[in-house]
This record gives C-alpha cells, structure tokens and sequence, in this order.
C-alpha cells in the first residue's frame, strides 16, 4: 500500500462526514440537539445527485444538494422551535422520512453516473514531494469542507454572532431576557446544519460513491454525530475526529482488497465497532463531558414559561 | 398573531384525538405526493387503507395483516416503557436481527433431533440474545456515561454485519448449494413457528405480542417499577428524591425491550421468513419506534397502532403490485406519519390564543 495514496484517500473518505458534523456542531452550541443528520445526509444525497445529472455540472449539484437538506432540516425547524415538539424523536422521524424520501425520489436515478468532478491541482503546491499528492490535488468541496471548519472555529470563537449563538445553546432563558431572538437563532443554525448534511450526501453521491443507491449513506449521519461528542464541541477537533475515522475506513477497505485473513464482514464493521469506543472513551469522564456540552442542549425554549 | 399557553396538565382529549388526526392529515399529504408521483390519488389511499381489510382479495391480506403487526406490536411495546422513562433505545432492530440469530442458532444446533422442549428453548435464546445485545448500550450508558441513543444505532450496523457473516458461514445451510441463508425452520417441525389456526396468519409471535401488551398494561399501573417509569419521565427530580435508581431504571428498559424484540426476531425466523439471509431484516425495529408514539407509548394503544401500522405495510405491497407504487413510498409515508403525530402535540400540551402577545 502506498502511503500518498492511503493518506489522499483518507481525505476524500473523511470530507462526507466531517461536512455533517461540522454542521451538526453549529447546530448544537445553539441548543438543539437534530438526530436527523442521517436523513439530511441521504436527501442532500440524491438531491445533489438529481441537480448534477439533470444539469451536468456537479457544483450546482453541491448546491442542489445542501438546498434540498436545508429545506427539509426546516420541517424539524418548524416543529422542534414553532410546535415545541420532542427533539429526539422528531430528529428520528427525519431520519425515518428522509430515508424514505430519497428512495422514492431517487428511484429513476439508480445506475446512472453523475458529472465528474474534477480535481483542482493546486499550482506549485502540488509538486512538493509526498504533501503535494497528499494535499493538493483534490476536488473543490475537500478545500471546502476544510474552509469550513476554519470558518466555524472563526465566527464561533472570534465574532459577536458566534457568541450569541453560544449564549443561546448555553442559557435560551438568560439569552431571551437580554433581547436576543432565541428561536430565530436556532432555525438559522438548523439550516445551516442542514445545508451542511447536505453537502456531505452530495458528496458522497458525486465524488465518494460516485453513483446513487438507496440507503448509501449506511450510517455515516450517525457516525457525525458521534464525532461531534468525541470532538467535545470544538471544530479542529471534529476535523480530527472525521479525519481518524476515514482513516479506519480507508485501511479497512484497503485490508478487504488486499485479501486479508480477517472476514469482510467484521472488517465492515469496524468503523462502528470503533466509533462506538471512542464514544465510550470520551463520554466516561463525567465532569469532563458535561463542561464541554451546550447547557442547554436538547431543551425547548418556550418565551412565555 | 397565535400564542401558545402551557397547559398546567396536558389534555387528554387532544392526546387521543391526535393519532386519529394524524392519521387522516398523512393520507391527504400522501394523496398529493403520490398526485405528484402521477399515480390516482384516491386509488392508492383506497388499496392501502381500505382493501386489505374490506376488499375482494381480503381474505388473504387480513392474514398478512396480523404477521405484520406481531413484531411491531412486540417490539414497541418494549420501546415504549424506555421511551417513558426517556431511556431512548433506537436500535431494536439490531437486538431483532440478534435475537434470530441466537434462536435459529439453538434449532440449527439441535437438527435433526425432533423434540418439544426445542420451540420453547428457541424462543428463551432469541429473548436472551436481544437481551443481551440492549444490555451493551445499557452498562456502557450506566458505567461509562455514554449516550445510548448513538450506541444503540450504531449496533443496528454492527449486527447487519454479523448476520450477513452467518449466513454465509456458521449457519449456512450445508445442503444449500453454495447459496447463502440457513436451512428453512419450516421444514424442521420441533423448530417451526408455523400458523396456529389455519388462514389468520396466527402464530405464536402474535400471542406473546398480545401477552406483553397485558403485562406492559399491569406493570404501569400495578406494579412500583411501571410508577418509577412513569415517574422518572415525567418528573425525573421528584424521582430522584423518592429513591428511583437511574442506573436500574435504564437497563431495566433496556433489557425488557431488547428482549422483546429479541423475540419477535426469533418467531419471524422461524415462522414467516423461515431462515437466516443476509435481507432478514425488513426495518420492523424501527417501524415499531412509529408505532410506539402513534400508541401515545400507551400498551392499548400501541396494539391499535401496530395493526394500523401493518395495514400500511400490507396495503403498500398491494398498490406496489396494483400501481406500481415503489416500496419506499411506505417508508416516506410512516416518516410523515410521525411528523403530523409529533406536530399534533402541541395541541395536547399548549392552547392556542388568538391575540398579541401581552406587554409585562
């Protein structure tokens, strides 16, 4: 195995998962905890995949694909933040529905190959030996997922707005009484969550996969919000987090394809059998864990109570 | 401008009235997805609620009705008890897929010995199996802090894999001709759940769903543990201070759901679908999380709900074959299902006022 190769890999392999989480992250320092990543993921999938197809060019499909997610995160936006609903099980019935949705959608699109995606070399970066291949001749949306988490960590730490949002996702009352629109703030999030899911299925169904199935995304939304809870609710570190995870999975596929002694299905499994350890790992020190979460998280804000 | 007021207990009458209302609020959303699909509307709703029970072929499908809801009953009645107590286990289809693998490992190990204590050993290692597969999410809740919605998911993954695996290894059939699966349970007649009375779609699955919908219904209201469920959902300070175990509370959910759909694994292997494959699994696990809120997590309830649940399962194979209606379109239809019942809600624990919102 060639370590450029592995490592170019682990990249592409991360960007679907580090897109949804970083989103999710924004959406949980509001406050709200959105369990549908998975179902945002899948419909950010074929949306993404229908735009490009249709339109042959896979940046509008990106686009297509972050809209379609965000128009459905604003179905769990309405009822979580208007209707006062449960989080967790409106979070699941995204999922639920989302799953549906996208096959129903998707179904005259399975087989069929979308648009390539080019890769941007970037100009002298790419010839540095070893970092050049590693880093510098990916497609556009792994420069963009990693803009990202810069911006994230940027407007999160350094501006006003980020620390509203985190004021919100730490105390809604407190938040509410010194005059900030507490429910507007978190649709806002939501949807930027959404888009972010999104982006990741696009990807996933343009560049990863590069094809629609149905159910492709096999998870991956579930994985994000693991790893937003491994990162502690800081962006670098769900770009660690998703980066550690598409290396297992990069070795994994790279051990199936070798022909190692160890039976597909376990190495299959892995990925999970990892993440849920890692969850493990990180959760069993109390103190530690509760500190780092939004206070708030998952609680609904009612202005009149 | 709508303003919403707490209610200072929620209502009941808007508790019961909302399934209903969800219900019919889903058919007109889903008459104008599949208008949007370019199939007849009324045609669909009509093969997929009205058919299957008052049609011309229904003497077929209301058997169909009862094999399907079975599972879904079983396993949201174990749900529902965690979701109460706010214990969230999401992977019972993971615990289902354990529960047949452990069973139907139990009757391939004992073939061809013909036997009566071989059911009954079966159906103790399927509710084990579940049991056991709930109970890691559980200790690593109660021992490690570790979120038991993600853990519990994730194993749903972990378990697609270990089925897949068995299927093609240990519990292949040697006499299956390379193909993958176990050998059929209904050839085995010591092992085989079959139909108890003739035509119904009965089976034995059927009577332990009825039988947990009884005992989900005593433990609520007659039993100290049914309270501190109720309690610890309701009111986890109070719960607190009356003495409630969190960590007993949680893996008691926990075990009595995965247990659950442990069991209902293990009668759909050995009954309806007659073996190990690696497409075992249809998505009960996570039909019966519906079934458990459309039956306001109430054991009357999610028995109604279940076959109402089943009727959209067996009414959507029909309009696939009739209109060529593709599966998923079931699945989008229960996912808005649980969307109308969720937004329903707000009406069982808000009132709505018409009018400004008052300066204070």
């Amino acid at each position: 195995m060639n370590p450029e190769l592995l490592l170019s890999a682990l990249m592409v392999a991360s960007t679907p998962i580090l897109l949804a989480a970083i989103g999710e992250l924004v959406v949980e320092k509001a406050g709200v905890l959105n369990l549908g990543v998975e179902g945002m993921m899948i419909v950010g999938a074929i949306c993404g995949f229908a735009v490009a197809v249709e339109t042959q060019n896979p940046y509008l499909g990106f686009l297509g694909g972050a809209a379609g997610a965000a128009a459905l995160s604003m179905i769990f936006a309405f009822l979580t933040q208007v209707l006062l609903s449960n989080q967790v099980a409106t979070g699941l019935a995204l999922t639920l529905f989302g799953l549906g949705f996208s096959a129903l959608i998707g179904q005259s699109y399975s087989g069929q190959k979308p648009p390539a995606t080019h890769d941007l070399w970037i100009p002298l970066l790419r010839d540095i030996p070893f970092l050049g291949p590693v880093l510098f001749r990916h497609d556009l949306m792994v420069y963009v997922s990693l803009a990202l988490v810069a911006l994230v960590w940027a407007v999160l730490t350094r501006t006003r707005i980020g620390l509203v949002l985190r004021a919100v996702g730490e105390n809604h009352d407190a938040a509410h009484a010194l005059g900030y629109k507490v429910v507007r703030i978190r649709i806002a999030a939501i949807a930027f969550g959404g888009a972010c899911a999104g982006l990741g299925g696009a990807y996933l169904s343009l560049v990863r996969v590069p094809q629609w199935t149905e159910g492709m995304t096999a998870g991956a939304g579930w994985i994000a919000l693991a790893i937003v809870v491994f990162a502690s609710w800081r962006p670098w570190r769900v770009l660690l987090g998703a980066y550690l995870f598409g290396g297992i999975t990069v070795l994994q596929l790279n051990l199936q394809a070798a022909g190692a002694s160890i039976p597909v299905e376990y190495l299959s499994m892995s990925p999970y059998l990892i993440t849920i350890l890692v969850l493990v790992i990180m959760s069993a020190d109390r103190t530690r864990a509760a500190m780092n979460a939004p206070a708030s998280l998952g609680r609904p804000f009612h202005a009149a109570a | 401008m709508i303003r919403l007021d707490r209610r200072p207990d929620p209502s009941r009458a808007w508790s019961l009235a909302t399934p209903p209302l969800a219900v019919l609020a889903t058919m007109i959303a889903g008459g104008l997805l599949f208008a949007a699909l370019g199939k007849p509307p009324v045609e669909a709703i009509r093969t997929i609620f009205w058919d299957p029970v008052f049609g011309e072929f229904a003497f077929y499908y209301r058997g169909q009705l009862l094999v399907k809801a079975g599972p879904l009953i079983l396993i949201a009645t174990g749900l529902s008890l965690g979701f109460r107590a706010g214990v969230w286990n999401i992977g019972a289809e993971g615990q289902y897929i354990i529960g047949a693998l452990c069973g139907a490992g139990v009757a391939l190990a004992a073939y061809p010995m013909e036997s009566a204590f071989l059911f009954p050993l079966m159906v103790v290692a399927g509710a084990l199996g579940g049991w056991a597969w709930a109970m890691i999410p559980g200790i690593l809740r109660t021992k490690f802090n570790t979120n038991e919605i993600l853990t519990s998911l994730l194993l749903v993954y972990v378990a697609e894999q270990l089925m897949a695996k068995m299927s093609f290894g240990l519990l292949r059939n040697p006499e299956g001709s390379g193909f993958p699966g176990s050998r059929n349970l209904q050839q085995y007649p010591s092992a085989a759940n079959s139909e108890l009375i003739a035509g119904t779609g009965m089976h034995w699955g059927i009577v332990a769903a009825f039988v947990a919908v009884i005992f989900a219904h005593v433990l609520l209201n007659r039993h100290i543990m049914g309270f501190n469920i109720r309690l610890a959902g309701q009111a986890p300070r109070a719960a607190k201070f009356s003495g409630v175990q969190p960590a007993r509370l949680i893996l008691f959910c926990l075990g009595i759901s995965g247990a659950l759909a442990g069991m209902a694994g293990l009668f759909e292997v050995a009954g309806p679908a007659g073996q190990i494959t690696p497409s075992f699994n249809v998505g009960y696990g996570f039909t019966a999380i519906i079934v458990a809120f459309l039956g306001r997590l109430h054991p009357v309830g999610i028995l109604l709900a279940g076959l109402l649940m089943a009727l959209t399962y067996v009414g959507g194979e029909a309009a696939q074959a009739n209109l060529g209606l593709p599966a998923a379109a079931i699945q989008a239809f229960q996912g808005m299902l649980l969307f109308f019942l969720l937004a329903g809600d707000v009406l069982t624990n808000f009132r709505l006022r018409l009018g400004r919102p008052e300066v204070a």
